[in-house]
């Protein structure tokens, strides 16, 4: 790889924190006029990362290269492109940064799997130990050593 | 001079807390009382150098004292005096020092309200938290010293961000401290405890109270932060799912989990090993979420060789109190034996289950997070992890958590039986369901989000109150509503709390199905309609404020219902930071908020304009104040205000009968145990 798009993406990123949250999102003139369109559009910039930003999708960014992007996808769209092949076709374009949901190929499948996997493995965990406490012998709470004794007697006394 | 006072009152209470975490310790191991007693004023003495140094700083902001580079960076005379203050932690060194500030004055409670504890617990327990207040003092005089002077002191100070001048951020990090350093206590409970080799009903009886309070703040701390997020930001979202906001979230829900396995440490003797572990984890993540935030990893990713001197100092200081505690904790757990004897189905085991839900969201929020660095360092793979997959992978857990939270609450210790505890239920059950039905058949083709939400909320919400009800026992309804007045504050904390997750579960289902949106260019003496408002731009002014200028909007809105007012949206521009803000044009309501954003003026005359109707916004803050306020309950309970004498009764208590509740915390005799 690429440690010049790495450096790419970290000298956007640098410029990005010194960037203004302004007012973000879709400007008038770039919604399209067929609403059930406009409505993939959005989904699909829910979906895809402004890359100078920190952390916002290109439907929440007021950056110019957001604005950029959502033409771009809009341009797609009206061309006749699914949903897949737009993001395709962004991903072609700015890499697979811009994705904010990882794709499922490669190790990414160890990002998606991790929840589910380690959700069987604590409920399993649990369900050994909760087994064992079941079946263990109950410790009497009275094994009080013979110091302990004496003592909650001298209390006793004192109180009662 | 008085800068020059707090630094010295800053590395004189660097040399207390040194002392401080040796000298109780040996103390404690060798049996020498005047050595622990010696750990109660040391931890007071470094609460004050702390203070005194802490408010010197607040000092040279508030005289706008140019020759500290703090002040300058981040301050300017014509700033609002509650910024100037607020200024004081809205940078990188002011806050550490707030965080020390916040370290000692939790150490020096440990000494002021932990006179009932045993004095070598109390001793280990004032060391442990001297060593970790020691690690962040070294950090921050040596890398982030927050009262270097200035050769040549500018006229003038470069103004604080101005997007945290604002209220709701001005009191944002004191809480999340307050949240975060709170767990700091349990660690060096859980730590004290491990080198004592003894963990009983009465270590969670004192670890507890502290949890909570840890937990109350981190709640009040991520929900202003969200608020303010909501209202400032312009896009009325309340989440980002922004490593930032993860950092929070994570000892957040760790915190969560620890205080209900308290629970079980205090009443049942169970889950010792576990929930040490927890306290463990809960800081852990408080100082992993400090790392990600100060070192600016995942913020951007190549971040981190910008500032790696305070990047690797932090991980050092993660990786030297988790490793010890961890090692210290592989080495004594086994040490730990459980008494409390319960079958799989009890409140012990519904609490487990509650463990493994909030406890693996944790981790699979932490897993997203560093999901990124770990494909790019190992996988080479340059990748983002955003909030569609938080969103997947995390709200199941919440779902499942909303779903057995209220029959869990309602099973007896020990040993329960499902059907007799779920039968009352099943009518709630119905009805959520119905609840639910009902608003999917009202909106017209959207989402299952909306009714699925309303069906969990109403579950746990509803769950609650039976909760609490079942509590009366039985008899007569007079009766029966005059007990419920009488039961312990805990009962109606953990009422008021799970009915605040449940309202938080409803707004946030609504705020995310039912949101209505436009965006448009506006003319003046323009009208626009929006759902049920009409709503007009009356005129846009320039407007003199305090240190920025602004572009305001006056929109006037009518509803329907005749209910009608303005609100003033802005573009403000801060000259001496150089930065655009926008604030939010903004009405609340019970509802819905009327949401108004105000963009760039278009070419052709007119401005850019987005109104949002937000459903239900305001009940995400509300059922945030409802945690909290159930978590405050919850602390002010009986059982925490006589410490004194529940610890003695507490230290040693013998193994009740298979009740609900334990002898020394059962409400007075006139109150019927629940079964």
């Amino acid at each position: 790889m690429s440690g010049l798009r790495a450096w790419g993406a970290a000298l956007m990123l640098a410029l990005a924190l010194t960037g203004a949250p302004a007012v973000a999102g879709p400007q008038p003139d770039e919604i399209l006029d067929d609403p059930a369109l406009e409505a993939r559009a959005r989904a699909l910039s829910a979906d895809l990362r402004c890359m100078v930003c920190r952390n916002e999708s290109i439907d929440e960014s007021n950056a110019d290269l957001a604005r950029d992007m959502r033409l771009l996808v809009r341009e797609r769209i009206e061309e006749g492109d699914t949903d897949a092949e737009v993001l395709a076709f962004v991903v072609e374009r700015y890499g697979e940064f811009v994705l904010l949901r990882p794709t499922t190929d490669g190790a990414n499948l160890i990002l998606w799997i991790s929840a589910p996997a380690m959700l069987m493995l604590a409920l399993i965990a649990a369900g050994v130990y909760l087994r064992r406490r079941e079946g263990a012998p109950e410790i009497g709470a009275d094994d009080l050593s013979e110091e302990e004794r004496a003592r909650l007697d001298a209390l006793l006394r004192e109180r009662g | 001079m008085i800068v020059e006072i707090g630094h010295f009152a800053l590395i004189l209470a660097f040399a207390v807390a040194l002392a401080q975490s040796l000298v109780p310790l040996v103390g404690a191991h060798k049996g020498w009382s005047d050595w622990m007693a010696v750990g109660r004023p040391m931890a007071s003495a470094q609460f004050f150098l702390v203070a005194i140094s802490f408010l010197a700083l607040t000092w040279a902001f508030v005289t706008s004292d140019f020759s500290v580079q703090l002040v300058v960076a981040n301050s300017h005379t014509a700033k609002p005096l509650i910024y100037k203050i607020s200024g004081v932690w809205g940078n990188h060194e002011g806050s550490m020092l707030l965080w020390i500030l916040i370290l000692t004055l939790f150490g020096a409670s440990a000494a002021w309200f932990g006179s009932n504890l045993p004095a070598t617990l109390q001793a280990r327990v004032l060391a442990v938290q001297s060593s970790i207040t020691a690690a962040f003092m070294a950090f921050t005089i040596f890398t982030s010293n927050p009262f270097d002077r200035m050769a040549f002191p500018p006229f003038d100070g470069r103004d604080l961000n101005p997007l945290l001048q604002d209220p709701a951020l001005a009191l944002h990090p004191p809480f999340l401290y307050l949240g975060y350093v709170g767990l700091s206590m349990a660690f060096s409970f859980a730590v004290a405890a491990l080198i004592e080799g003894r963990v009983d009903a009465a270590w969670g009886r004192w670890v507890r109270p502290w949890t909570l309070a840890a937990w109350v703040f981190l709640t009040i701390g991520i929900a202003l932060g969200s608020w303010w997020a909501y209202y400032e930001l312009g896009w009325g979202g309340f989440w980002f799912w922004d490593p930032v906001e993860n950092a929070s979230l994570m000892p957040w829900l760790f915190a969560a989990a620890l205080l209900h396995s308290a629970i079980v440490v205090e009443k049942r003797e169970a889950l010792k090993s576990w929930t040490i572990l927890l306290a463990i984890l809960a800081f852990g993540f408080s100082l992993i979420g400090t790392f990600i935030v100060r070192s600016g990893l995942l913020t951007s990713v190549h971040a981190f060789a910008m500032d790696p001197e305070r990047g690797v100092f932090i991980l050092m200081i993660l990786g030297v109190f988790m490793g010890g505690a961890l090692t210290l904790f592989a080495a004594r757990a086994n040490v730990m034996e459980a008494k409390g004897v319960f079958s799989t189905v009890s409140r012990e085991s519904a609490l487990v289950v509650n463990n493994v839900l909030l406890a693996v969201s944790s981790f699979v929020v932490f897993v997203g997070t560093m999901w990124p660095l770990i494909a790019e360092m190992l996988f080479d793979r340059v990748l983002s992890v955003g909030p569609p997959f938080f969103n997947m992978a995390f709200t199941p857990f919440m779902v499942a958590l909303a779903m057995v939270l209220p029959i869990g609450a309602m099973l007896p210790w020990k040993r329960g039986n499902l059907t007799r505890t779920a039968r009352p239920l099943a009518g709630l059950a119905v009805f959520s369901v119905a609840m639910g039905a009902l608003v999917w058949s009202l909106q017209t083709g959207m989402s299952m989000l909306v009714p699925v939400g309303v069906a969990l909320a109403v579950w746990v919400v509803l769950g609650a109150g039976a909760d609490l009800w079942s509590r009366t026992g039985r008899g007569a309804f007079a009766g029966r509503l005059r007990r419920l007045g009488r039961l312990p504050r805990a009962d109606w904390g953990k009422a008021t709390a799970h009915s605040g997750l449940g309202v938080a579960v409803f707004a946030v289902a609504a705020l995310m199905g039912w949101e209505t949106e436009d965006i448009r260019v506006v003319r003046d003496g323009e009208t626009w309609r929006v759902g049920a408002y009409e709503l007009t731009l009356t005129d846009v002014q320039q407007v003199q404020g305090p240190n920025f200028t602004s572009t305001m909007a006056l929109v006037d809105f009518e509803r329907d219902d005749g209910v009608s007012g303005q609100v003033r949206p802005e573009k403000r521009i801060y000259p001496a930071a150089g930065m655009p803000t926008t604030q939010v044009g903004l009405r609340y309501g019970l509802t819905h908020d009327l949401y108004v954003v105000m963009g760039d003026p278009q070419d052709g005359g007119g401005w850019a304009i987005r109104t949002h109707l937000k459903p239900f916004a305001n009940w995400l803050w509300f059922g945030c104040a409802l945690m909290a306020l159930g978590g405050l309950l919850s602390l002010t309970d009986r059982r925490y205000r006589v410490a004194a004498g529940a610890a003695k009764s507490g230290g040693r208590r013998g193994d009740g009968p298979p009740s609900d509740r334990p002898p020394s915390d059962r409400p007075r005799s006139d109150t019927v145990p629940a079964e």
